[in-house]
């Protein structure tokens, strides 16, 4: 394997392990600090149980999200140097603003929310929770308004070599930024639903701290509800975006060698992709072209069309991702996003009805059911970085060519290896202690010592 | 001063305020194992850190932005250049961030002793690193005309590098030790204040070997001399004055002056680098500086125009947090998962 190949495998392994464990943290933030707000106004003992429970493994989860992340803003220098010599002028700027607009607020008002139940005035220590939780889903808004750049480039201009920013306004409000954060948000939302949901499912299926658990899976329905309506709507909405922005993801997520007018929908196809043609495919007519522009036709580029536009514009070579990876990454995102909107509504049906503990069948589902969110998080990210290919910045610079001209493929797997190896242990024992504390349910009453200390 | 200036001064307090909060706390982890006889009572040495070390550790992560952002030529030439350490670094943080989390979520003492090593290690590692990257920036690195660095991993472990990395792991530990002295139960706080009288010497032994060294090895004082001689001057008094503060119980003002030592060494540092970034051994044309390897002028005015809103609100709220745990932590007698 070649030096890009390699910081290619680190790049995804390393996000994708770092994204395992982000959403979760952006929406159990937000999920803990309402169960707290509603402890301060009601006084109900139930409601600080609560907290504190559900707390408790949102820091077991929070820990992973932070020290891999840690990595990633090494990694950009590491192993990408002559991106970060290109874009760095504009890329560096959010990642700057990101540490001390968010991280300091998540990291400072965490640990003060841990430490700070017996210290600090009850509405204090709520707004240290606040805090924390918007420092949290604040940090995904600067990263991705730098990603953002990375899949539609604004507000700057070639010179010297290199990217320049022109425009600080232009990146806050590339469009690419305000359909990717509500997707990334409500992805959270969707995430620390159906982990709650899950978990209550869990225990009430035996019976244990009933009504703990009734009461947690009410909110958590309604959580996980808004979440997969959020997700599916802004999803909508941002490939729409990407019709226009990024014609070739959406080409190859939907397997399109030709352009169509009106465009048809890939329900299920096998393809030859070097021949860019179609060994088994089931279409809906004209449904591809309803998805983009709402209406019976409309034309959808093809991925043959699109190549040849990008060779006519960059010179020869590939513009092509890889399109089975982009297209069944689409799909099983879409798929168990779908799959979670179901079960969300069937939920908060039940729990209108006042039947979710007593109906089995479902509960069995909600448990394995937490999977669902990760695997269309990793899958979406997946679609995402691997649809923009060539292309490491859209149109402006190609992956192959960012990569650090200094470091060996040696160098690369080392680190490679060492951090798979050490990210699959901690990962193991992460899921073993969320087992354990899930499991184990609440306390048996409020403990008043800090949570985290014994 | 212009915009280039400014920013390298910035990234010059932001490493201060790294290592004089994340110095302690890396002191602390460092003597986890040291001072700390029993499980409870090594609770209670983490817990001194416990509310601060993840906003300290900020102020690395806030560092790196910065250069990312300011000066993006040093960030991708330090980064790809000191390749295999920043991993070693990476992986410590990795096992130390984590350890603080896990270790008090099971019981059994396999796995407390396990996280503890990490805490340790992950203390450790990068205490050492800091000194031998820093060490590498003043003596300076092959680097060629594109900005690349071309020397290997062991080209950083030079004798001169070596010796920063242990004066500042001393310096480190010894700052962790006043802290505990300060924060520690009575027993840690005593263990520590025996420990610092042996560690002090230490300390003070391996920053006059970094001082002398680097006459030759550097030419820090060479150049803008007198700042970063008067600077490192004042350091060593510092460090002197809090081995005697130290002894006659002055805690707070000995906690004080380890600080000073550590902000004059960043400063003498910087104070000998500048303009320079980062130092050709090749061949002084190619020395990294805060003109070539910087961002845009336009850059640079939107990142002051952020920073100096918002780093006063930061700074305003994690000392408000020092305040609200300023309490003495007692070591717990008993252990069980809450």
């Amino acid at each position: 394997m070649d030096a890009v190949a390699l910081a290619r495998w680190q790049f995804a392994a390393t996000s994708v392990y770092h994204y395992f464990f982000v959403p979760l943290t952006l929406g159990l933030s937000v999920l803990v600090a309402i169960m707290q707000t509603m402890y301060v106004r009601t006084g109900d003992d139930q409601y600080k149980r609560m907290t504190k429970f559900w707390g408790k493994l949102f820091l077991i989860n929070f820990a992973m999200g932070v020290v891999t992340g840690i990595v990633m803003e090494f990694q950009f220098g590491m192993n990408w140097s002559q991106y970060s010599r290109f874009v760095g002028d504009i890329f560096g700027a959010p990642l700057a603003i990101e540490a001390l607009l968010a991280f300091f607020l998540e990291a400072t008002f965490l640990g003060v929310w841990i430490f700070g139940w017996d210290t600090l005035p009850k509405k204090i220590h709520l707004a240290s929770i606040w805090l924390a939780a918007i420092g949290a889903n604040l940090s995904a808004l600067w990263i991705l308004i730098a990603n953002s750049f990375m899949q539609q480039p604004t507000g700057y201009v070639l010179r010297n070599g290199r990217a320049e920013m022109v425009d600080f306004g232009a990146l806050l409000t590339n469009p690419n930024v305000w359909v990717q954060f509500p997707h990334v948000i409500t992805a959270g939302v969707a995430t620390a639903g159906f982990f709650v949901l899950g978990v209550c499912a869990w225990h009430l299926l035996r019976g244990t701290h009933a009504d703990f658990f009734r009461k947690s899976a009410s909110i958590a329905a309604l959580y996980a509800a808004v979440g997969s309506l959020g997700v599916g709507a802004v999803g909508h909405l941002q490939a729409q975006h990407m019709i226009r922005n990024q014609p070739m993801k959406i080409a190859a997520a939907e397997a399109l060698w030709n352009t169509e007018n009106p465009a048809s929908f890939s329900l299920f196809t096998i393809a030859d992709e070097a021949e860019r043609r179609d060994v088994f495919s089931i279409r809906i007519p004209r449904a591809l072209s309803l998805l983009a522009y709402n209406r019976m036709d409309g034309e959808v580029r093809g991925v043959n069309q699109l190549q040849a536009e990008a060779e006519a514009k960059y010179g020869p070579g590939n513009y092509v991702p890889p399109v089975a990876v982009t297209y069944w990454s689409f799909r099983i995102m879409v798929g168990a996003g779908g799959l979670m909107l179901l079960l969300a509504l069937l939920s908060v049906l039940l729990v209108q009805m006042g039947r979710l503990h007593t109906t089995p069948l479902l509960l069995r589902v909600l448990a394995p059911a937490i999977a669902l969110p990760y695997i269309a998080n990793s899958a979406g990210w997946i679609m995402a970085e691997i649809g923009r290919q060539p292309w490491i910045v859209n149109g402006l610079m190609k992956t192959s060519d960012a990569v650090s001209p200094n470091v060996t493929v040696g160098m690369l797997a080392i680190t490679l290896v060492l951090f798979v190896v050490v990210y699959g242990v901690l990962m193991g024992a992460d899921i073993y202690l969320l087992r354990k504390y899930a499991t184990a349910g609440p306390a048996p009453d409020a403990p008043t010592q800090p949570m985290s200390v014994y | 001063m212009d915009l280039n200036t400014l920013w390298f001064v910035l990234i010059a307090v932001l490493f201060i305020g790294f290592f004089f909060l994340e110095g302690f706390d890396y002191g602390v982890g460092i003597l986890l194992p040291v001072l700390g006889k029993t499980d409870g009572e090594r609770r209670g040495i983490i817990n001194t850190i416990g509310p601060f070390w993840d906003a300290n550790e900020t102020w690395m992560v806030t560092a790196g932005g910065a250069m990312f952002a300011a000066f993006p030529g040093w960030y991708a030439t330090l980064f790809s250049g000191f390749y295999l350490a920043l991993a070693l670094m990476l992986v410590g943080l990795i096992l130390r961030g984590v350890g603080f989390e896990f270790r008090s979520k099971d019981p059994r003492p396999g796995w407390r002793n396990l996280w503890d090593v990490c805490i340790f290690v992950g203390s450790f590692v990068p205490a050492l690193l800091w000194g031998v990257a820093f060490g590498n920036i003043v003596k300076g690195v092959p680097i060629d005309g594109s900005m690349n660095y071309t020397g290997g991993f062991f080209n950083l472990l030079n004798p001169y590098a070596l010796v920063c990395g242990l004066a500042g792991l001393a310096l480190f530990t010894l700052h962790g030790a006043l802290f505990l002295i300060i924060k520690g139960d009575h027993d840690i706080a005593g263990r520590a204040r025996t420990l610092t009288k042996k560690l002090g010497p230490v300390a003070m032994l391996l920053l006059a070997g970094t001082f002398a060294l680097s006459f030759k090895a550097t030419d820090l004082f060479a150049r803008n001399a007198s700042i970063a001689m008067i600077v490192a001057v004042v350091g060593g008094v510092a460090l002197l004055a809090a081995g005697l503060l130290s002894g006659q119980k002055r805690d707070g003002v000995a906690f004080a002056m380890t600080g000073v030592t550590i902000a004059c060494s960043v400063v003498s540092i910087f104070a000998g680098l500048f303009p320079r970034v980062m130092i050709s051994s090749t061949n002084p044309e190619w020395n990294l500086t805060i003109t070539n390897a910087s961002s845009s002028h336009y850059t640079l005015t939107i990142m002051s125009v952020v920073a100096l809103m918002f780093v006063p609100v930061v700074l305003a709220y994690q000392i408000w947090t020092y305040w609200v745990f300023r309490q003495r932590v007692t070591a717990p007698t008993s252990e069980k998962p809450a």
